[in-house]
């Protein structure tokens, strides 16, 4: 489906938590125009019946025991946290629903 | 001397380690010092851990001075790609996003290698996340091929491929999502391994796409690989991909090249228009060489090769738009924007387009595309589905033959910023690399000659069944050998010196 | 908050017929999260339980917890489900700060259950069919703290902090078909449904699920459309109604704000809703420009749960008695009616009960203590029932003294009283407080004998025939006895030495 607008960059770059400049969106609607008309030949197998890998090899039920593993200190936890405060990580407003 | 270790293999180091005939320490300074001399240039290193690195070697040389027993490779040193996390140690994945950033932990891969010895000297460069061919992606810089440093090094790897051809160290580790191993080896002259997925742990290994992310060895001989691939392999209970089950004997099969009885496919679809007249010459000359070794050659037709790259760019960028989206600037990593007013929406957005490059950018962009409600079936979906029939095609192939052989990538090294802003084209370098990680299973690279019109390194890529490695190793060796024996010498060794 | 008009409830259900949908999430008791090995134990210090899976740190991988998938499977199974043979986690894609990955690995398209139902009873014993849609395993997020904003609100809030170790918890989301043709009894369905739920989650052991610790929470979708309608109307959801009695009061507050509404000609928003507890209200959530788009998909850092049918019979000869069949059973036990059954099963004392009675008890001894002297006790401290200091084979031990005489129910309190206070089990608290029923008849003869000497005046009047006047004299035994003497037994002396018979 290329034809890709600037406002669908706009959208994705919102869905995508990035703040494009107003150039990027116009160079990367452009890109991403070109790099779509050429992947969407995948379409041409979307009827054959075959069914969808998601993971390449076929292994099921890999699961762990319902067993206590040591954790990170709070410091080595907290050791990359941009801000901190009283042990928890500091995080700017968020804007929720209220 | 120091000239003399640097250009010893890993086998021949670990055993002159062993024998005392060299101290860990010695080796670990040479290394050092070659880094010191040539890394201006090539800048394969983004970070190295000179200190580290020789207490790793003074431990080595106490254990073997208190006559406890030493692992195949304890004392080499190895350049370790910055996607592993090292305890301690900074890794970047290339991105600014993670500048400064300090694991508490090791991954899987960087556990092994301490616990076998391997003296791990630091952190390569590579293209932001793993995104990219030619390592121009990095937010610190490019990589030069120590071939000619105006030339790409390959990537996403590329400071592992330069660090082994540059003689900076005899092991380097890659990982390999659509070619990152294979294609850097190809044009540098060096040895490449994706293993079967789920073959090496991927637990500390940062996430670029996950089904098809796959860390692997990177040497300068068959044999070394070989020995580094045992090292890092084995199931790991913290990767639930991770296969649990012996690793192939991929040792045993690189000391006993043959090539005697094999059948050995050429796919009909690794070849045509973006290829390089070079580039095929020497690989029809390595066909012909496998026929004089005793393999018969079958010619294979997969034609649902032809979408393969299509299917790579919805797969890997749709993993990727979900597995970046932890870089939010709320943990750990750059925080931008941040100013007491802006909401953390605000400053996640702010951070990301500070913090990430075009590349990254942009494949995010495509996976959040590919993947949003509308788009899912035509897209994804359809790519998953050409997941499934491309292993189907080889499967059917390896009823077939033992192993497939082709180009590892369609040209030789390209100019330092000739595709920089044409992804279309910087895609096609992992033209003939992407249907082994979409499907799964093992391939190599190694050096099969110098294309005539520019004097670059060709590789050939060498591709075996899920789980059965060690016909890499076995197959590898074997041509490793009659091209050095016609050679005279190791490709490398035509390399221009730094 | 703004003023909302709303429709009398019967005018309401005169117009319209109400449609929910409950959607509720569950925090297995798991020991370990549901994707790494960091501990659950509630109270730790913050961020003390969190590692590289589950903060989200670059290079982490998830493994499944097998107590985890086991728990889910025993929910859809106890809610009738069908049980799926192969299903895939999917990851469901969103930023907020607490969710360390911005995506939530959940279950999508492939949930592990699928297509059950869970009958409920109504205070008045009917019995309404909640048509189950899915269950599906899923993972907590971390816990925030507004700072700077009024009372902790979100709302003008300067900045948050964030505590990781709820984050990855194993959650089970359990979603019913859209419930249609309860009518004016749609709130009270709803209350229903969720406290059958919570008992059917404990009573199978995967949860404790108190709701007032958020280890059980629930989301109200409801819309109306008018009568005899076909088509539902356009739903709200009114989010994290966290106690029985909200979710009837919220369920009944939309059904009123819907109608009045319609009624008057507007249309209903879709949005998300919050509760308020203090009047029971909901208000509007933040107006969302766009559709949410999850962008879900497999993920691939897991492989499929493809549970085998042995291991799926395996757990169905493991589920208990059903919670509403087993009420049934020991109110007829017990002898008693549906709204005291009620009252116990408000009162958490059901499985309490039952304990006591297995430990020796007989049912009216154990319901009576449990229903009275404990429950008063536990009201007082705040506590739930089972947070009591005391056992069930405590109790037990109490009802059998009272029933060989060695204990009065006045001496059976203070007993309680002392193990409840941590003096020791209901033997040590006897002995130590010196609390057994005088039966001594020499002791008590002497205590008589002073009683009659004492007060000449009463004796004579009884020996007069004013029997009623003995009553004084057994008061004064039981001072002397310090309330420790079988009342009934010292009257009988008294009479037998003042030689008059009843
Ligand atoms: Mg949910
Ligand atoms: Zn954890």
């Amino acid at each position: 489906m290329p034809g890709i607008t600037r406002e669908e960059v706009a959208h994705l770059a919102r869905l995508a938590r990035l703040e494009l400049a107003d150039e990027e969106l116009e160079h990367f609607a452009g890109q991403l125009d070109d790099i779509i008309g050429a992947v969407a030949r995948v379409a041409e197998v979307a009827d054959r019946d075959v069914p969808p890998t998601s993971h390449p090899l076929p292994l099921t039920n890999v699961m762990r025991a319902d067993e206590v593993r040591p954790s990170l200190t709070p410091e080595q936890a907290l050791s990359g946290a941009p801000a901190q405060e009283q042990q928890r990580f500091k995080v700017p407003q968020i804007l929720g629903e209220d | 001397m120091a000239d003399n270790i640097i250009k010893l293999t890993a086998a021949e180091i670990a055993e002159k380690i062993a024998s005392g005939e060299l101290t860990a320490v010695e080796v670990t300074e040479a290394h050092l010092a070659r880094i010191e001399a040539v890394d201006e240039k090539v800048h394969a290193f983004l970070h190295v851990d000179r200190e580290g690195a020789l207490a790793q070697a003074r431990a080595v040389d106490a254990k073997r001075a208190a006559g406890e027993k030493l692992g195949p490779l304890a004392g080499v040193p190895l350049a370790l790609k910055d996607i592993f996390t090292t305890k301690g140690v900074p890794t970047t994945v290339g991105s600014k996003i993670l500048e400064g950033w300090i694991p508490p932990y090791d991954a899987t891969l960087t556990r092994k290698l301490k616990e076998a010895d391997v003296v791990i000297l630091g952190k390569t460069n590579m293209d932001e996340f793993a995104m990219g061919s030619s390592t121009e992606n990095s937010a610190y810089g490019p990589t030069g091929n120590p071939w000619d440093l105006t030339r790409i090094p390959g990537g996403s790897g590329g400071g592992s491929s330069a660090a082994l051809a540059a003689y900076e160290a005899p092991l380097a580790i890659g990982t390999d999502t659509g070619g990152s191993i294979r294609q850097p080896a190809a044009v540098t002259a060096t040895v490449g391994v994706k293993p079967t997925y789920g073959g090496v742990s991927r637990y500390g290994m940062v996430a670029f796409s996950s089904s098809l992310d796959q860390g692997g060895p990177c040497a300068r001989t068959v044999l070394d690989a070989a020995l580094l691939h045992e090292v890092i392999a084995g199931h790991d209970p913290l990767d639930s991909t991770s296969i649990d089950a012996p690793v192939p004997p991929v040792v045993e099969a690189a000391r006993n090249g043959s090539v005697a009885g094999m059948r050995v496919g050429v796919v009909k679809q690794f070849r045509g228009e973006h290829y390089q007249a070079g580039v095929m010459q020497r690989f029809d000359e390595s066909v012909e060489l496998l026929k004089e070794l005793g393999a018969e050659i079958v010619e294979l037709d997969c034609p649902s090769f032809d979408l393969a790259l299509a299917a790579y760019y919805l797969i890997a960028p749709s993993e990727c738009s979900s597995n970046l989206a932890r870089f939010d600037a709320m943990r750990y990593g750059l925080r931008v924007g941040d100013d007491g007013t802006r909401s953390a929406e605000d400053v996640t957005a702010l951070t990301r387009e500070a913090g990430f490059g075009p590349e990254v950018k942009r494949r995010i962009m495509l996976g959040t595309y590919a993947l949003s409600s509308g788009y899912y079936d035509a897209y994804y979906g359809s790519a998953q589905k050409v997941r499934t029939l491309i292993t189907q095609d080889f499967e059917k192939a390896f009823d077939q033959v033992d192993v497939i052989v082709s180009p590892t990538t369609p040209t030789t090294a390209f100019p330092i910023g000739e595709r920089a802003d044409d992804p279309m084209a910087m895609y096609l370098a992992d033209l003939c690399t992407i249907p082994t990680n979409l499907a799964g299973n093992a391939a190599m690279s190694l050096p099969c000659g110098l294309a005539p019109e520019d004097g670059l390194p060709v590789g050939l890529q060498i591709i075996a069944p899920a789980m059965k490695d060690d016909r890499l190793y076995k197959v590898g060796a074997a041509v490793e050998a009659a091209f050095v024996q016609r050679w005279g010498h190791p490709l490398l060794e035509e390399a221009p010196s730094l | 908050m703004s003023f909302t008009e709303l429709l009398s409830y019967d005018a309401a259900l005169a117009q319209y017929d109400p449609v929910m949908g409950l959607e509720v999430h569950v925090e297995l008791g798991t020991k370990t999260k549901m994707f790494c090995g960091c501990s659950t134990e509630l109270g730790a210090e913050p961020n003390s339980q969190t590692c590289p899976t589950c903060l989200g740190l670059p290079g982490s991988l998830p493994v499944v917890n097998a107590v985890g998938v086991e728990s889910a499977i025993k929910i859809g199974l106890a809610l009738n489900c069908e049980i799926a043979e192969w299903c895939r986690f999917a990851r469901k894609n969103y930023f907020y700060p607490d969710m360390p990955k911005n995506f939530q690995t959940s279950q999508y398209d492939e949930p592990i259950a699928f297509n059950g139902y869970l009958d409920v009873q109504l205070e008045d014993g009917e019995v309404f069919r909640v048509e189950i849609e899915r269950a599906h395993m899923e993972e907590d997020t971390g816990k925030s703290t507004h700072v700077g904003g009024a009372t902790g609100r979100i709302h003008g809030a300067s900045h948050s902090l964030l505590d990781y170790n709820r984050a990855g918890i194993p959650l089970i989301e359990i979603v019913t078909k859209p419930i249609v043709g309860a009518g004016e009894r749609a709130p009270e369905v709803a209350k229903a449904y969720v406290a059958e739920l919570r008992e059917l989650i404990k009573a199978l052991g995967v949860s404790e699920a108190r709701m007032e610790m958020g280890q059980m929470r629930c989301d109200v979708n409801l819309s109306l459309m008018p009568k005899g309608a076909e088509k539902f109307g356009t739903r709200s959801e009114t989010k994290n109604v966290n106690s029985l009695r909200s979710v009837e009061r919220a369920a009944r507050y939309e059904i009123q704000r819907h109608a009045a509404v319609l009624q008057s000609g507007g249309t209903i928003v879709q949005e998300t809703r919050h509760f308020h507890e203090d009047d029971g209200s909901t208000t509007s959530g933040r107006v969302k420009e766009e559709a949410e788009d999850y962008r879900y998909f497999p993920e691939p850092d897991l492989v499929p749960v493809a549970p085998s049918r042995e291991w799926v019979e395996e757990l169905r000869a493991t589920l208990p008695e059903l919670p509403r069949v087993r009420r049934n059973r020991l109110r007829e036990e017990w002898g008693i009616g549906e709204f005291d059954m009620q009252s116990i099963l408000n009162a958490g004392a059901v499985d309490l009960i039952v304990a006591t009675i297995e430990a020796g008890a007989d049912s009216a001894a154990a319901r009576k203590w449990w229903m009275g002297e404990l429950a008063r006790n536990a009201n007082e401290q705040g506590k739930g029932l089972d947070e009591l200091a005391i056992t069930p084979a405590d109790v037990a031990r109490v009802a059998a003294l009272v029933a060989e005489g060695s204990l009065n129910d006045k001496l059976a309190r203070q007993v309680l009283e002392g193990v409840l206070a941590g003096e020791g089990s209901p033997d040590e608290v006897v002995e130590k407080r010196g609390l057994k029923v005088v039966s001594d008849e020499g002791a008590l003869g002497a205590a008589v004998d002073e009683a009659i000497a004492g007060n000449a005046a009463i004796a004579d009047k009884i020996r007069g025939g004013k029997v009623a006047a003995v009553g004084a004299l057994v008061g004064a035994v039981m001072k002397t006895t310090r309330g420790q003497a079988d009342a009934a037994r010292v009257k009988e002396l008294i009479l037998e030495k003042l030689g008059v018979s009843e």
